[in-house]
């Protein structure tokens, strides 16, 4: 098992290596002077040759980039034009408010997901399977920032049932906190449900198909022991790849989902960051997600060799 | 070797055919096709179709509700919005498009050469591909347009990037079922350079699967320049926008909820036009089906 863990780890060097040289290629390569992108609104002759000198602009692009692997080794994402707070420090005020939307956004999808994927798959060509597949699709096809939208103009303006944006830290008022977090949830846990049943009603097929699932039948085992036990066990397996791939997903609809609820996390930051001109913060969040998204995917490996007794370790 | 691939020709009408019947057969994807062509003639033909003029401010018709004069209702600045979504189909249609033939653009001959040499090569271009499909596709796009400034253009651009690494993936895979097929084999032992292998051969055999990815694309592309729009990241206004119309609408959603409800829904159905066109396609090219 060892070997696998250090083999996966060594794998996710080039990938990590290419994700730095992508963020540095978008800043240094990309039309017009990095330096004026640093600076933001600001003009002045003095300052764009402190930043000039700073970030090392006038050296060779190779030099450059090691400079600035060299500052990301020591935790060193540079700091905000804006508030001259570092990145690291802004990413980790930010990071807990989108990570407890994921985390609510994430049960509501395997909530909706899991029972309808089931459902879909032994109920197949059902009108409950072909409903739970059209809800799917519509799932995949919805705009989140519309659906949330259209949630506030229900919920909240018509009904007046929940809030309509804002955050509240779960440990300030637990109540209040949920009330705010169950649309922006929804809203965000939609199109990572559609893509969790569309998994979880395939690989509930295939399982179904098995011969230790006829073999169970035919020792007379009621049928929902057979599908709990046997077949939904087996068929969440590959779903958990596809949670660790779709975490990506969710950022980018945390970036959304954060804007129309006025939620200030991490997606808020980025797209502050853009309207004030502070590259390095967006810079910063940008291979921040990227490597956040290789390390959760090299967890969901090991986690995806521990549970599947079908891989070999070491292989 | 002629008599094989003439066989090859002779049976892919067949194929073709039966593709095509599967297609119709299937009413969802009918469906998808009918309103895809909807959307296309809309975005045609949107100046004709629309009442007025998508960009006319009417300071004395400022968020009217709908009625017969302006079927869907006026915006902030009394502009009608029937107009400015049948306009906005225009760049709804343009961005998912032109960022899809970006991708493929990038996309397919990376893939291409990737899977037919093997060797560094693939390992380089992959973990450059595994590397670019870590960054979250809109976190991507965003930081595309903070270093390139928010245009239509600079949308379909980074679109184009952030989509490019699933169409190398796919091309490689196709490529590596393919390389080994006799007929790659023959033309091979016949002297065909890499480059006539590739664009003659190895291609048009993979482009079913492509075909059907690039459909499903131009969903993931309308939704992704609609979100970069209702960010302010996309189009800029005037231009009508379906994603910039709902940034607009958010902040008029208690006095003038009309505003939100058309762009949003336009979205929606062109969106589930091309999934349910491009899920048709693949039931009907893919020959595990047949």
């Amino acid at each position: 098992m060892l070997l696998f863990i250090v083999q996966r780890l060594l794998a996710t060097i080039p990938t990590l290596l290419f994700a730095t040289l992508m963020v540095f290629a978008i800043q240094r390569l990309l039309p017009g002077d990095p330096a004026l992108a640093l600076v933001g609104e600001e003009r002045d002759p003095q300052v764009i040759a402190f930043i000039r000198e700073k970030y090392r602009l006038d050296d060779p692009l190779p030099v450059q980039y090691l400079a600035w692997m060299w500052q990301l080794l020591h935790g060193n994402l540079g700091e905000s034009i804006r508030t001259r707070q570092p990145v690291t420090q802004l990413i980790l005020e930010k990071l807990p408010v989108t990570v407890q939307l994921a985390v609510w956004s994430m049960l509501v999808a395997l909530v909706i997901a899991i029972p309808a994927g089931v459902i879909a798959a032994v109920r197949k060509n059902s009108l409950a399977d072909h409903l739970s597949t059209f809800a799917a699709l519509s799932g995949l096809s919805i705009p989140n920032f519309w659906l949330g939208i259209m949630l506030i103009l229900l919920l909240a303006v018509h009904w007046q049932l929940l809030p309509a944006s804002g955050y509240v830290s779960l440990f300030e008022d637990p109540v209040e906190s949920l009330r705010r977090m169950i649309m922006p949830a929804f809203v965000l846990g939609t199109g990572l449900a559609a893509v969790l049943m569309r998994q979880m009603r395939s690989a509930m097929l295939e399982v179904l198909r098995q011969d230790y699932v006829r073999t169970a039948k035919a020792k007379g085992v009621r049928g929902t022991v057979i599908v709990v036990r046997h077949a939904m066990r087996n068929a969440l397996i590959p779903v958990v790849t596809i949670i660790g791939l779709q975490m990506g997903a969710l950022l980018s609809g945390a970036v959304l989902t954060e804007q129309v609820f006025a939620i200030p996390g991490f997606g808020r930051m980025i797209v502050d960051a853009v309207f004030n001109r502070d590259y390095a913060v967006v810079q910063g969040v940008v291979l921040f997600t990227a490597t956040a998204y290789i390390a959760i995917n090299f967890l969901v490996d090991i986690l995806y060799a521990l549970i599947n007794p079908k891989i070999q370790v070491g292989r | 070797m002629t008599s094989t691939v003439q066989g090859q020709v002779r049976r892919s009408w067949p194929l073709r055919n039966r593709a095509i019947r599967r297609f119709v057969a299937n009413p969802s994807s009918i469906v998808g096709l009918a309103l895809v062509m909807i959307f296309v003639l809309v975005a045609i033909f949107a100046p004709q179709l629309a009442p007025h003029s998508p960009a006319s401010a009417n300071f004395l018709a400022v968020r009217q509700a709908p009625s017969t004069e302006h079927l869907l209702g006026t915006d902030e600045i009394g502009r009608d919005v029937l107009s400015r979504v049948l306009h906005g189909a225009r760049v709804s249609l343009m961005a998912g498009v032109i960022a899809v033939l970006i991708a493929l653009v990038l996309g397919v001959p990376l893939g291409l050469v990737s899977g037919y040499y093997g060797g560094r090569l693939d390992e380089l271009i992959m973990r450059f591909t595994d590397a670019l499909l870590a960054f979250p596709f809109l976190i991507l796009a965003v930081a595309f347009t903070a270093a390139l400034g928010p245009s239509l253009l600079n949308a379909m651009i980074a679109i184009g990037i952030a989509s490019a690494p699933t169409f190398i993936r796919l091309t490689r895979g196709q490529v590596l079922a393919v390389r080994a097929e006799d007929y790659v084999q023959s033309a091979k032992a016949l002297g065909a350079g890499d480059l006539r292998i590739l664009t003659h051969h190895v291609l048009p055999n993979s482009l079913a699967p492509i075909l059907v990815q690039a459909t499903l694309t131009i969903a993931g592309a309308i939704i992704a320049e609609s979100s970069l729009s209702f960010l302010g990241l996309g189009v800029q206004p005037p231009t009508p926008s379906w994603g910039g119309m709902l940034n607009t609408a958010q902040g008029f959603i208690v006095q003038a909820p009309w505003m939100a409800v058309w762009p949003g829904l336009s979205i929606f159905v062109t969106v589930l036009a091309f999934n349910l066109f491009g899920d048709g396609l693949r039931d009907a090219l893919d020959p595990r089906e047949s």
